[in-house]
C-alpha cells in the first residue's frame, strides 16, 4: 500500500484521481486544481516535510503504446524465445486516465531531506488548456523547471513571473519534445525576415 | 551600467552569458541565459533502442561520465525489476568514486587558476591524468567512456587494477597535500574565496541544490547515505559540511570529498567479491548427445561449447568476466560472446538484443533514479511504454538549479567576485543545456 500517497489521498481525496507504488516508488495522481495546496501541505506538513522540489518534467502521451517497434518495417515484434520471456510481475503501472482525453502529465518529483523519503506528483492536462499553476511561490527551483516544461512541452504555468524559453531561442517554432515534433525538423538558427514574418 | 559576459569567454566554463547590472563595482542584479550547448538528449533519447541512450549520457558532465551511465543504467534496471551482480555493483562504486575525485579535481584546480594559482591547476590536471589513466584502463576510453551496460557493464576490470588504483590514490594524496598547503591558508586564496558566492541553507534547499554546493551551506545531505543504492551502505564515509555556505566552505568540502571518496575506493578495494561464476558447466564441454538430450528439456542456461576463436577487441566480453559483471538476465544483458559465435542460444540473444525492432522492452512504467554525482543529485526519469525505446527520458543535471540561484549568489558582490562564485558552481555545459 502506497504510505504516503495514501495520506495524501485521505486528506485531499477530492482533488486525487489515483495513487500507485510502482518499483517502489510512490505517485499520486492529482487534478490540477488541486495542486497548490497539496503542495503547500506537503512542503509543511511535518510528517511530511518535502523541502526540495527536486525536479519537474512532462510526458506527451500521444504516441503512448502505439509504435511498439523502432524499426519501421516491423508492425509486431516476432516473439521472443522462451529464455528471454519476461518474468511475470505482480506490479502493474497504470497512469489513471485515458491517454486520448488528457495527452500531457506534468511530473513532480519531491524529496525531503529530514525522512529521505519521495515522492511523485503527475497531474494530467488536456492537449485543448495545457495550463497548470506554478510552484514558483512555494519552492524557487520551480522557476526554471517550469520555463524548460514550457520551452519543451509548451505546457503553460499560471501564475510564473519570467515564462520565457530557456535553453531554446524565442524565435523557435514549435515545442520539440512534443511527439508529433519531427526529430529531423530543422529551424533557421537566426532571425530573418521570413522567419520574423511566421513568428507570432 | 550593464556588462555583458560571455557567451565566448574564457571564464565562463563552456558558453553561457551572463548580463550582470552593476552599481560601481558592485553587481546588483544579473540575468543568466543557458541553452548555448543544447543538443537535445532527451529528444534523441526517445528515438532509438534502451543501450543507444548511453554514449548520450557520456556527454551530459563529461568531466565525471561514468556516474551519468551508471545512474542511467540503474533507472532501466529498476524499471525491469532486475539487479545488477555483486561485483558489478562494486565495480561501479569504485569507478562513481574514481569519477567524483577527477571531477573535483578539475573544479577546484580550473577555479584555483582563475584566481591565479596556475600552478595548483597544473598539479591537479596531472594528478586528474593518473585517475584517467585508470578509468582509460577500465573502460578503453578517456572521455566518451560508455562503459555502463543494462544490468551490468561492459567488461570486468583488468588485471592488476587494485595494485594500480592504490599506487595512484597515494599519488593523488600527496598532490592534494601539495595544494592544500598552497591554497587553504593563502592570504589571497582566501581573501578572494571567503564571504562571497554565500547562499544560506534555506535559501539552498528551495533552490533544489544538491551535492558539494549544498554541504557547503551546512546541509549534510548526500543521496548515497539518504537513499542508498548500488552497495553504498556497506562503505563507512563521512559527510564533509560547511558553515557559511560561501565559495572557501565549498572549496573544503571538495577537498574532504575526495579524501572520503578515496576512502571508499579503498574499501571496496579490499572487500570486492570475486563474484558468482557459473561454475556447473564452466569450461566443460558437452558430450553431444548429452547436450541433445539436456537441450530437449530446456535445459539450456549452461551450455558453454567453447570452440570460437574471438577477436583481441572483444577481450573483456568473454565467457569467465562476462558472467561475473551482469546479471543474469537475458532480456537485458548480451550473451558473451562466445555464445554468440558459438551457439544458436547465444546468437538468438543477441540478435534480439541487437536489431532494429526487438531490443530491450520493459513493461510500461515509470522510475526515477537518483544518483549522487560529483555536483549533486543526477536524476533519470525513465519511461517506458512497452517499445524497445525509451518513451520518455529525462535527465535532471545538478547543476542545473545551481545556475537558476546564480543571481541570487552574485547580488551584493564585485564584479571580480563572478569569478570564484562562478567556479564554484562547477557548471559543466552538458548536463545544463542538456
Amino acid at each position: 500500500m502506497p504510505a504516503l500517497a495514501h495520506t495524501v489521498q485521505a486528506k485531499f481525496a477530492s482533488q486525487l484521481i489515483a495513487t500507485q507504488r510502482y518499483r517502489e516508488q510512490e505517485t499520486a495522481v492529482i487534478h490540477r486544481e488541486g495542486l497548490l495546496p497539496i503542495a503547500r501541505w506537503l512542503k509543511s506538513d511535518a510528517a511530511m516535510s518535502f523541502d526540495f522540489l527536486m525536479d519537474i518534467s512532462a510526458v506527451d502521451y500521444l504516441k503512448f503504446g502505439r509504435t511498439l517497434s523502432s524499426a519501421p518495417t516491423l508492425k509486431t515484434p516476432s516473439p521472443l524465445p522462451y529464455y528471454m520471456t519476461p518474468k511475470p510481475t505482480a506490479e502493474t503501472w497504470q497512469r489513471g486516465v485515458s491517454n486520448d482525453d488528457y495527452r500531457f502529465d506534468v511530473v513532480y518529483h519531491l524529496f525531503s531531506s529530514r525522512h529521505a523519503h519521495r515522492l511523485r506528483l503527475r497531474i494530467p492536462l488536456t492537449s485543448a488548456d495545457p495550463v497548470v499553476d506554478s510552484l514558483t511561490g512555494i519552492w524557487a527551483s520551480a522557476n526554471w523547471y517550469e520555463r524548460e516544461i514550457w520551452d519543451m512541452f509548451g505546457i503553460r504555468f499560471t501564475g510564473h513571473p519570467n515564462l520565457r524559453r530557456i535553453l531554446l531561442y524565442e524565435e523557435f517554432q514549435g515545442h520539440p519534445l512534443r511527439k508529433d515534433y519531427p526529430i529531423n525538423k530543422r529551424q533557421p538558427i537566426l532571425k530573418t525576415p521570413a522567419n520574423a514574418a511566421n513568428s507570432p | 551600467m550593464f556588462l555583458n559576459i560571455g557567451p565566448s569567454h574564457p571564464a565562463m566554463h563552456g558558453i553561457i552569458q551572463l548580463i550582470v547590472e552593476l552599481d560601481g563595482e558592485r553587481v546588483v542584479n544579473s540575468e543568466v541565459e543557458i541553452g548555448y550547448l543544447h543538443r537535445a538528449f532527451e529528444k534523441h533519447s526517445e528515438s532509438g533502442p534502451y543501450n543507444n541512450v548511453m554514449p548520450y549520457t557520456d556527454r551530459l558532465n563529461y568531466v565525471s561520465p561514468l556516474i551519468n551511465n551508471f545512474g542511467y543504467c540503474l533507472a532501466v534496471e529498476r524499471l525491469l525489476g532486475i539487479q545488477a551482480t555483486e561485483r558489478c555493483q562494486y565495480i561501479r562504486v569504485i569507478m562513481s568514486e574514481i569519477s567524483r575525485i577527477t571531477d573535483h579535481l578539475t573544479c577546484v584546480g580550473a577555479s584555483a587558476m582563475e584566481l591565479g594559482a596556475f600552478t595548483v591547476f597544473l598539479y591537479m590536471i596531472k594528478a586528474r591524468e593518473w585517475l584517467w589513466e585508470l578509468v582509460e584502463a577500465v573502460t578503453g576510453a578517456r572521455l566518451t567512456i560508455s562503459y555502463g551496460r543494462v544490468g551490468g557493464v561492459k567488461a570486468d576490470l583488468p588485471d592488476g587494477f587494485a595494485q594500480r588504483t592504490k599506487r595512484a590514490l597515494e599519488d593523488v594524496r600527496k598532490v592534494l597535500l601539495e595544494c592544500d598547503a598552497l591554497l587553504t591558508r593563502n592570504r589571497i586564496f582566501m581573501d578572494r574565496m571567503q564571504g562571497t558566492g554565500v547562499i544560506s541553507k534555506e535559501r539552498a534547499v528551495s533552490y533544489g541544490i544538491t551535492g558539494p554546493f549544498l554541504r557547503g551551506s551546512g546541509l549534510a545531505l548526500d543521496v548515497r547515505k539518504a537513499n542508498p543504492y548500488f552497495v553504498y551502505d556497506r562503505f563507512r564515509f563521512d559527510i564533509p559540511t560547511g558553515e557559511h555556505g560561501d565559495n572557501y566552505d565549498r572549496y573544503l568540502v571538495r577537498m574532504e570529498e575526495m579524501e572520503q571518496s578515496m576512502r571508499i575506493v579503498e574499501q571496496a578495494l579490499a572487500t570486492i567479491p570475486s563474484g558468482p561464476l557459473n561454475v556447473d558447466y564452466q569450461g566443460n564441454v558437452l558430450p553431444a548427445d548429452v547436450m541433445v538430450d539436456e537441450a530437449k528439456m530446456g535445459r539450456v542456461a549452461g551450455f558453454k561449447q567453447a570452440r570460437v576463436t574471438l577477436d583481441p577487441t572483444l577481450e573483456g566480453s568473454t565467457r569467465g568476466p562476462h558472467d561475473v559483471v551482469n546479471a543474469d538476465e537475458r532480456r537485458a544483458v548480451l550473451p558473451a560472446k562466445e555464445d554468440t559465435y558459438g551457439n544458436i542460444e547465444g546468437l538468438m540473444n543477441h540478435f534480439k538484443l541487437i536489431m532494429l525492432g526487438h531490443g530491450i522492452r520493459p513493461t510500461p512504467g515509470e522510475h526515477y533514479s537518483a544518483v549522487e554525482g560529483a555536483n549533486g543529485e543526477v536524476g533519470f526519469y525513465v519511461m517506458s511504454d512497452g517499445s524497445d525505446r525509451p518513451y520518455r527520458v529525462r535527465v535532471h543535471p545538478p547543476c542545473f538549479p545551481i545556475m537558476s540561484a546564480l543571481p541570487e549568489l552574485l547580488a551584493g558582490d564585485t564584479v571580480a567576485d563572478i569569478v570564484p562564485t562562478f567556479g564554484s558552481v562547477n557548471m559543466i555545459g552538458g548536463e545544463l543545456d542538456h
